[in-house]
């Protein structure tokens, strides 16, 4: 895969920051989120004002794009409603199109809490990993949710945790961040829906290094789960069926540094 | 034996099938690449239909013994059950060449939106 970074992306104007500083994307898929995305995008300006913001408008029928615009994010608007998976890669090329090196994922409904994006993005400057996801299970948590939910959170972190051969605790959540080679890899290819379990094991497939850091999460801002008790059980023979393909692919090489 | 009135429709319907999907391809309704299965279809229940003692010796094998025609139906269904999974197999290519094109789209559109933002606000 050929990248380039450009000479002058349209999108640097606002961080003519300092070469060496690492350019941080954030990236927050949106679909109907007229509601919240804008309290989103002020707060992760709160949190570091040097983040950029991508909210990727999945097909929305409300206003969620031009208020993403109106608070100064760069809106990736689809066409039609390509479902989370897809908008999220949308972030991840975007990133890789214009020369991002982090990218963090923060759901648009105010679930993900940008107060903690320092402790994402920490072991990705550090070099120490190439995937961050934000537990809500790995220690300092309040989370609480439906017996389903749970058990099939759980379900998924043995299973994946079996793959990896290490313990992952929260291996749904959305709340996660990504080194330039795990945008690399996420660009070229990510899951359609309900992504996040198969994405965390394609990072460990390309030996790449996954590490959880304890986060608190929210109640959403507005809207509410997507997960139905149908869609439950969707989810679950989805991931389940992918992962168990997934064993039988080959081993993949490491990834270019790109 | 096969009744000479099951093999005498059987081979209308076959040949009437074959008419059709030549006609669609002809009409260009119908590409080339999707009609071989079509095509191949055809051909094998046209062939089971005319071919009344290849039907029966065909049927000893399976161990059909009471009604030989069946294995028309089985053949049938045998491709009915490929071309489906054919079909899923392309609509899944489809749908993930739509996903391509749709971030492409919105991913240009959002250049063109900024770059343009840039050069009005370079003019002004």
């Amino acid at each position: 895969m050929k990248l380039r970074r450009r000479a002058t992306p349209a999108v640097e104007r606002r961080a003519p920051a300092a070469a060496p500083l690492p350019r941080r994307l954030v990236i927050v898929p949106a679909f109907n989120e007229q509601g919240s995305v804008g309290g989103v995008i002020e707060e992760i300006r709160r949190a570091d004002p040097k983040l950029e913001v991508v909210v990727v408008d999945d097909g929305s029928g409300d206003r969620t794009a031009e208020v993403a615009r109106a608070h100064g994010a760069h809106v990736v608007s689809l066409p039609f409603n390509l479902g989370i998976g897809a908008a999220v890669q949308t972030g991840f090329l975007y990133a890789l199109a214009n020369g991002f090196d982090l990218a963090v994922q923060v759901d648009a409904d105010g679930q993900h809490d940008p107060s903690e994006l320092p402790k994402l993005f920490a072991p990705l400057e550090a070099g120490e990993a190439d995937l961050v996801i934000g537990s809500r299970f790995a220690g300092e948590s309040d989370f609480r949710s439906s017996f389903v939910r749970r058990l099939g959170i759980r379900l998924f972190a043995l299973t994946v945790s079996a793959i990896a051969r290490r313990r992952l605790t929260d291996t749904t959540s959305g709340f996660r961040a990504v080194s330039r080679r795990g945008i690399v890899l996420f660009a070229a290819d990510y899951p359609h829906d309900y992504p996040e379990v198969e994405a965390t094991v394609m990072v460990v497939k390309h030996r790449l290094r996954v590490r959880e850091v304890p986060v608190r999460m929210r109640e959403r801002a507005a809207g509410h789960s997507s997960i139905t008790a149908l869609r439950a059980v969707y989810y679950i023979f989805k991931v389940l069926l992918a992962l168990f393909v997934e064993l039988f692919r080959p081993r993949k090489t490491p990834l270019e540094d790109a | 034996m096969t009744p000479l009135r099951v093999s005498i429709i059987a081979s209308v319907a076959a040949v009437v099938m074959l008419g059709v999907i030549f006609e669609l391809i002809r009409r260009r309704h119908l590409r080339e690449r999707y009609a071989l299965i079509w095509v191949i279809t055809g051909v094998v229940l046209l062939t089971l239909a005319l071919w009344r003692e290849g039907l029966n010796t065909l049927a000893g094998w399976v161990g059909v013994k009471t009604y030989p025609p069946s294995i028309i139906f089985a053949a049938l269904l045998f491709f009915m059950l490929i071309l489906v999974l054919h079909f899923s197999i392309v609509l899944s290519r489809l749908s993930d060449q739509n996903v391509t094109l749709a971030q492409k789209l919105a991913l240009l559109e959002t250049r063109l939106r900024e770059r343009e933002q840039a050069d009005k606000g370079a003019d002004g």
